[in-house]
């Protein structure tokens, strides 16, 4: 029998991972003292932007990197033992599915690794794939290949799922589909661990969040804290030839970001902003105001300040939110 | 040996036409050419003397099995190529069942190489007896290709699959060259120990067989099974090596 037999305390325990790598520019730090504890049953969002040791975690956790120092306990086993157990399914960030094979057929062969695989049919109707069963796996396109990705994952009916990234390539539709079928599958008490930088999903999807920062576990809580630490607002609007630094100037705004003629003002208080930019620009239109973006999470619980790195880094971060408003989930 | 999973893998074999067919192609197309006008000559090899397209047949075998053992390779960089190598490390598969499995698919590559060359020979009047002569050179060949089979698993998992076309056509005809499959090696000097120390030398003894030659001495078994030894050691460490490459 797999580990459901251990005792609901023995999770996933992750202890003082720390991990390395040797960069062209020196050493990379990917991960600094990580430790989590992740109960039975739970679903639990690693959240982060990119390189903030998210991946290299999850890598550890699977046993596919060796941490420096620390160690990972999966249901009271090793990596190498939970994985011999069948009781780990996982959705890795890169990578595609195996040609010359139909979807139906993929998942039969995964299953037949496993001890005690969930049948075929029943992983299609779970993953929302019952349409693509005797599609070859070469004739899918980015969001069903991730679907399938994710069915090979459940296929092995694992105790613990982990998945880094997986909604990336996913349409709206997809991600729709995907998160139908993750609380499908969470409903039957399976722990789940997936890594994303989509706040939204994070949000909505996991029973807890823990956010990752330059490999370190900067928060770790139910969303509605971590959004509460997050606080500020975004106004989003249209205003051709803007005066960035009067912007910039008006009450309850952070900083200013312009793209053409829209304009992102970051607030401490968007209220005051709000009132203070109509005032003073009354040409400003089709207004938006949105709660924190990651970005803004990071920079207020890291404490991330420094003018080159915010600079840097909302830019990064307006970019993927930006992407992420073209698809919503 | 998980059925199902070999099952799988022996389809994918056939239905990935490609590189089906480029693995058994070019030994077949050179015996057809090169055996099909020179029908009607004979040829001394050692002391017999024997029909042209026999000798060539069983040579084109033993290299045939050669190039479809190490295109197994081939197959394992595309693997890891889309990240599915890494994706199988993370399933209940053992290692051994992996290379089990692996080893099956390249040996039924081999096995057909050599069953088209056998094809093509009868169909060019090759004709061996005794019977057992057929056995005999079939049963040492496919102890003879073990350690391509490996070597090709090996440099799969060590080589990109953009480096894959170089890797096994260089390897090919590297092991071709020094083993006497393409031309025979002369009797003394340095060639000749350099190629008797090579598996291919070897795989081209035990394809002799099948026209009359003695199996291999003791020399022959003891540098075979060397190499099977040196080849499954790369293929073990090349896979282990480090699990965040693939």
């Amino acid at each position: 029998m797999t580990p459901t037999l251990s005792p609901p305390t023995a999770g996933i325990v992750l202890r003082g991972l720390v991990k390395s790598f040797t960069g062209p520019n020196g050493p990379v730090h990917a991960v600094r003292g990580v430790d989590i504890t992740i109960a039975a049953g739970e679903t639990v969002a690693l959240l982060g932007p990119n390189g903030a040791g998210k991946s290299t975690t999850i890598d550890m956790l699977l046993g596919l990197t060796k941490p420096d120092a620390g160690d990972v306990h999966l249901f009271g086993m090793t990596p190498k033992e939970a994985i011999a157990h069948g009781a780990i399914g996982a959705m890795l960030q890169t990578g595609a599915v195996l040609s010359d094979l139909s979807v139906r057929e993929l998942l039969d062969m995964m299953g037949s690794l496993y001890p005690h695989p969930l049948s075929v049919d029943e992983t299609l109707e779970l993953a929302g794939i019952r349409d693509l069963a005797d599609r070859k796996t070469t004739k899918l396109s980015g969001g069903q290949t991730q679907r399938v990705r994710f069915a090979v994952a459940m296929v092995s009916n694992p105790d613990l799922l982990a998945l880094d990234e997986p909604t990336v390539a996913m349409d709206v539709e997809g991600r729709h589909q995907f998160w139908a079928s993750m609380r499908a599958f969470t409903s039957r008490g399976k722990t789940v661990l997936f890594a994303t930088h989509y706040l939204e999903e994070a949000d909505a999807y996991a029973d807890r969040i823990i956010l990752m920062a330059r490999g370190e576990v900067v928060a770790d809580g139910p969303s509605t804290e971590i959004k509460a630490a997050a606080g500020g607002r975004t106004i989003r609007g249209t205003l051709p030839g803007a005066d960035l630094a009067a912007l910039a100037a008006l009450d309850g705004v952070r900083s200013v970001d312009q793209r053409g003629d829209s304009i992102t003002l970051d607030c401490t208080d968007s209220d005051s902003a709000v009132r203070a930019l109509l005032h003073e620009f009354p040409g400003v239109r089709d207004l938006e105001i949105t709660g924190a973006g990651l970005e803004a999470a990071f920079l207020q619980l890291t404490g991330d300040n420094d003018a080159d790195g915010t600079d840097a880094r909302t830019t990064t971060g307006r970019n993927t939110t930006a992407r992420n408003d073209g698809v919503p989930a | 040996m998980n059925t199902t999973y070999a099952k799988y893998e022996v389809l994918r074999l056939v239905r990935n036409k490609r590189a089906f067919i480029f693995s058994l192609i070019f030994p077949l197309a050179l015996f057809l050419v090169i055996a099909g006008s020179n029908k009607d000559q004979f040829i001394d090899a050692g002391n017999v003397h024997l029909p042209f397209p026999t000798f060539y047949m069983v040579s084109m075998a033993s290299y045939g099995a050669m190039i479809a053992a190490i295109s197994g390779g081939a197959r394992v960089a595309l693997e890891r190529s889309v990240g599915w190598t890494r994706q199988l490390r993370l399933t209940p598969l053992k290692v051994r069942t992996y290379f089990s499995t692996k080893v099956l698919t390249a040996y039924a590559m081999a096995l057909v190489s050599i069953a088209l060359l056998y094809i093509a020979g009868i169909s060019y009047g090759v004709r061996i007896s005794p019977f057992g002569r057929w056995l005999g050179m079939t049963g040492l060949l496919l102890v003879g290709v073990l350690p391509f089979v490996a070597l090709g698993i090996a440099i799969g998992h060590l080589l990109t699959i953009d480096a894959m076309g170089p890797a096994v056509g260089g390897g090919s005809a590297f092991f071709g060259f020094l083993g006497g499959q393409w031309f025979p090696l002369p009797d003394h000097g340095a060639l000749h120990y350099i190629g008797e120390a090579t598996p291919s030398y070897w795989l081209t003894q035990a394809s002799h067989v099948g026209i009359g030659a003695p199996s291999w001495n003791a020399q022959g078994w003891l540098i075979v099974g060397a190499w099977i030894v040196a080849t499954t050691l790369l293929a073990g460490w090349s896979y282990r090596r480090d699990p965040n490459r693939v």
